[in-house]
């Protein structure tokens, strides 16, 4: 039977990650991840972190084996968008039993990958393991490998149990899957010196679309996305993209330092949010591509496209300048987005009263410091109970967060924005730079924030207010 | 009347189902000072904690005992002690609800014992209630971890009644997992009304209803208190609405002696007389002239209504009680339930309208309701809604993409009187404008078809 332990090491032990290398041998082989506390833990497990970064291949079956808990209580909950194939969105498990956990749970998940090849017939069968079938010894490896055989078509095993660590961990693992058994295996109709893979971007509310036309617009090819909006016939062929960029800090730093490694295709690190890092993004992508032979002219029309798109940009951003000046952000978010979202809003005018730097690398904390200056206020967790406090306090004007913390902030009658995965607006590229200042600008200046702290006509303090209005 | 069927797959698609351990994590949400604890791997909490926040649209207070592969294989004791120390350090709750998942069931934790020792090694913290029911993933639904986490809480926190302390207005109510805190919200204001205490176990109208508290709290906050729950033997009648709720019923009488009455659906006209007619011989009141009117309005509603309503096909994904209930209610109205779906058994399945109940998935039902007029389901359903291209009516939890979903109230006359004018309305906003061909089945003449076709 395969052992993913091994696996997880390998994973954890990566050479391109500046924070590991700072690391006694003892301490990387501890891994990345902090030990999770019993009773004080928050986040997802390691098969969710690998059905995210899986699941927005759009044409593909991701069927789940293991009892209903890991896709019945959690499917169609993801904001990631197609431009076409809708099959990511439909839900397949297992759904095990006691009969299966009894006699193994092989034949049960061999027959599921029939049916699913029978009724919906896809390209590719993405089968996820989870906790209960790793148990009982399930080798979902040695099934797929037989339904690959028997049906004709490529069956991938996931093998990322939710026990084995976190969402981070699970991204990797997804990735080392698409490493072992779908990238290289086909080749491209043609190629293009323009050719590019962008690895770690899930297209949320289809902020893919927010940067593609700037590409299209430069005659850039993105042969693959991982894994936004991508077919599976696109990944498998990504291997002969030019050159790579690698979104979203260290979620899928192995797939792109591996492709590096095996296909010799260069990859920088890069952010499609704010202004400024959509730049440097757009020119870094062009360097690497006239580094790998494309013609050198494809600068100046980098160049010339990103004058006249900041410009655009700008132009858009300047009548919310007034309106946002010294308006106090507090941002609650893992990893990279912390520091590039702070230049962003930072360049319209808001001021961070604070960032959570929990995911972020020391690389990122070095970054937020430079942005922010010396007095940059940076903390590891901010328990609810002190978020509460610190909004009701007025110490910040908005919170940007994620779901989980939504409600501390609108209970404290708060202006909160959703950044994170469930988040139903795009945010990428000048485009969605705009909208996001559009978003937080709405969120300021709503007139029910008025309203709701206003104190009930029974409480101290309400027959003032009665007054005035009456007044007014 | 109805087959009940088990589907024949062996891959879910589309689930209807959810699992059992945050089926019974709810109902400790319904508790005041509440802590619901899942022993498993962390995922198991945090996909359930999602799926409550997207539904009710509140903080939703659940934790981990965050299971390793290796704690898993070497046994949770040690991380079952430290959850509750780590719970009660952080969150000072009241009681801690502790439900077990697939992962430690597989392995055959015995949870009970873990208590045991973790009681006399912590007597710090014996006024906090531990109450442990086993759940995994791999049996039952999420109907099912409700009323055993409900029937546990009975065995573990009502005491025995110390003679003569009946109180003569106290009812205890135990609703099904089915109600939304809207309906608790109903059915309180109806009992009040009758002059009656009612005490709702569990009480998700106190905790997820929606409301702005003074001070954070990490744990719940409203819901049924454990004071409350200790004294339930001294009311004086129980009732359990939903056929889910009877085991925890049958323990309640069988611990204190309060006998229940069990209303296997609150929607409708007739159960609702029924709840009238118990409540008014329970209270010695007469019903109260606000119900009269209202049971005027709701026949008034089925008056007004029963046109749309006549001859519809439905097609219905819903947990044994809540199919059963709306299945009733519309068939009722004259439709047809041409398709049910459901997640788990119960002894009410053979007993809906419908030829067939299949336990299943949205995939079948899908595929049952490919001549349906309506779709009644949980949010989950609104992709087969939209390829079916039929209204959908949206109904159950999940429910994710609309807003209000706890304050949805369908229990009572007027809970009635509302899915019914809801309902009518899809109907009404569905239907489909005559043309000179609707009706046309023979063919016209050949010089007619020129005319007809455009004088070509």
């Amino acid at each position: 039977m395969s052992n993913p332990s091994n696996k997880i090491q390998s994973v954890f032990n990566e050479p391109g990650c500046n924070r590991n290398h700072g690391k006694a041998e003892k301490e990387r082989k501890k891994g990345c991840t902090k030990q999770l506390q019993p009773g004080a833990a928050a986040g997802g497990c390691a098969f969710d972190g690998a059905k995210i970064a899986l699941q927005p291949i759009t044409d593909v079956a991701h069927l789940v084996h293991g009892p209903i808990a890991c896709e019945g209580n959690s499917w169609d909950g993801r904001g990631s968008k197609s431009s076409g194939p809708l099959l990511y969105r439909t839900g397949f498990t297992t759904d095990i039993d006691e009969r299966d956990i009894v006699f193994g749970g092989e034949k049960h998940l061999y027959q599921a990958i029939k049916e699913i090849v029978e009724k919906y017939n896809p390209p590719a069968v993405f089968v996820y393991q989870t906790c209960v079938p790793a148990m009982i010894g399930d080798d979902i490896e040695v099934v797929c490998r037989a339904a690959a055989r028997k049906f004709g078509k490529p069956v991938i095993p996931v093998n990322s149990p939710g026990f084995v660590g976190s969402k981070n961990l699970g991204n990797k693992l997804a990735g080392e899957a698409l490493l072992d058994h779908v990238i290289g295996t086909e080749e491209p109709e043609y190629t293009t010196p323009y050719d590019i893979n962008i690895i770690g971007e899930y297209n949320l509310s289809g902020e893919l679309w927010q940067v593609k036309p700037l590409l299209d617009a430069l005659g850039i090819r993105i042969l693959a996305c991982l894994s936004g909006d991508a077919r599976y016939h696109e990944v498998a062929r990504s291997h002969r993209a030019r050159a790579a960029m690698m979104v979203c800090s260290k979620a899928m730093i192995n797939i792109a330092r591996k492709m590096e490694e095996r296909y010799a295709i260069p990859f920088f690190e890069g952010s499609f949010y704010g202004v400024s890092d959509m730049s440097e993004s757009l020119r870094g992508i062009a360097k690497l591509l006239v580094m790998r032979g494309a013609p050198e002219e494809l600068a100046g029309r980098t160049e010339a496209l990103i004058a006249r798109e900041e410009a655009r940009a700008w132009e858009r951003l300047e009548p919310y300048k007034p309106r946002l000046r010294g308006k106090r952000v507090l941002l609650y978010t893992g990893g990279v987005k912390s520091w590039s979202v702070v230049s962003a809003l930072q360049e319209v005018g808001l001021e961070i009263s604070g960032t959570s730097v929990k995911k972020s690398t020391q690389e990122d904390k070095q970054r937020i410091k430079e942005i922010m200056g010396d007095d940059a206020h940076m903390f590891d967790d901010l328990p609810p109970r002190e978020m509460y406090k610190l909004l009701k306090e007025a110490r910040a004007d908005i919170m940007l967060s994620g779901g989980r913390t939504q409600f501390v902030a609108l209970k404290a009658k708060m202006p909160w924005l959703d950044i994170n995965q469930e988040r139903h607006h795009a945010y990428a590229g000048y485009e969605g730079m705009v909208d996001l200042v559009h978003e937080i600008d709405q969120s300021l200046h709503n007139p029910i924030w008025e309203q709701v702290r206003r104190p009930a006509p029974w409480e101290a303090g309400a027959e003032d207010t009665a007054r005035m209005t009456q007044a007014a | 009347m109805a087959k009940v069927l088990t589907a024949k797959k062996a891959c879910t698609v589309n689930p209807l189902k959810m699992s059992q351990p945050i089926g019974g994590a709810l109902a400790f949400l319904g508790i005041q000072g509440s802590m619901p604890l899942l022993h498993g791997s962390q995922g198991c909490t945090s996909f359930g904690l999602v799926l409550f926040v997207r539904h009710f649209r509140e903080a939703i207070p659940m934790q981990t005992t965050a299971m390793s592969e290796v704690a898993t294989v070497l046994g949770g004791m040690e991380n079952v002690e430290k959850a509750v120390v780590n719970i009660a350090n952080r969150a000072r709750p009241e009681i801690i609800g502790i439900c077990s998942t697939g992962v430690t069931e597989t392995k055959g934790d015995d949870v009970e014992g873990f208590l045991k020792l973790i009681r006399a090694r912590h007597p710090e913290l014996n006024h906090i209630a531990l109450v442990y029911v086993s759940t995994p993933d791999f049996q039952g639904a999420f109907q099912d971890g409700w009323a055993k986490a409900v029937d546990r809480m009975v065995e573990a926190l009502v005491e025995p009644p110390s003679v003569g302390a009946q109180r003569t207005r106290r009812i205890n109510v135990l609703p099904g997992c089915h109600l939304t805190p809207g309906d608790l919200e109903e059915l309180r204001d109806i009992m009040e009304n009758f002059g009656l205490e009612p005490l709702f176990l569990p009480d998700l109208s106190g905790s997820l209803d929606g409301h702005i508290p003074e001070e954070f709290t990490p744990t719940t906050l409203g819901g049924t208190s454990l004071a409350g729950i200790r004294g339930m033997g001294s009311a004086l009648g129980t009732i359990a609405i939903g056929e889910q709720m009877r085991g925890a019923a049958i323990s309640l009488e069988n611990r204190t002696g309060v006998p229940y009455a069990l209303f296997d659906r609150l929607t409708g006209l007739a159960p609702n007389d029924e709840l009238m007619a118990h409540l008014s011989r329970v209270s010695g009141m007469p019903v109260p002239s606000k119900y009269r009117r209202q049971r005027s309005q709701l026949v008034d509603a089925m008056l007004d209504g029963h046109f749309y309503f006549g001859g519809k096909k439905i097609a219905i994904g819903a947990e044994p009680d809540l199919l059963w209930s709306v299945a009733s209610c519309l068939t009722e109205m004259g439709s047809h339930v041409t398709a049910a779906v459901t997640t788990t058994a119960s002894p009410v399945l053979e007993r809906v309208p419908a030829a067939e109940v299949l336990i299943g998935d949205l995939e079948d039902l899908e595929s049952r309701a490919a001549d349906a007029d309506l779709l009644v389901t949980n949010s989950h359903g609104r992709q087969a809604a939209e390829r079916l291209d039929i209204p959908f009516y949206r109904l159950g939890l999940p429910t994710f993409d609309r807003l209000g979903a706890a304050h949805l109230v369908t229990v009572g006359y007027r809970g009635t009187r509302n899915l019914i004018f809801d309902i009518g309305n899809l109907f009404l906003g569905d239907t489909h404008e005559p043309s000179p061909d609707t009706w046309r089945h023979v063919e016209p003449a050949p010089d007619q078809l020129v005319q007809l076709s455009g004088g070509v």
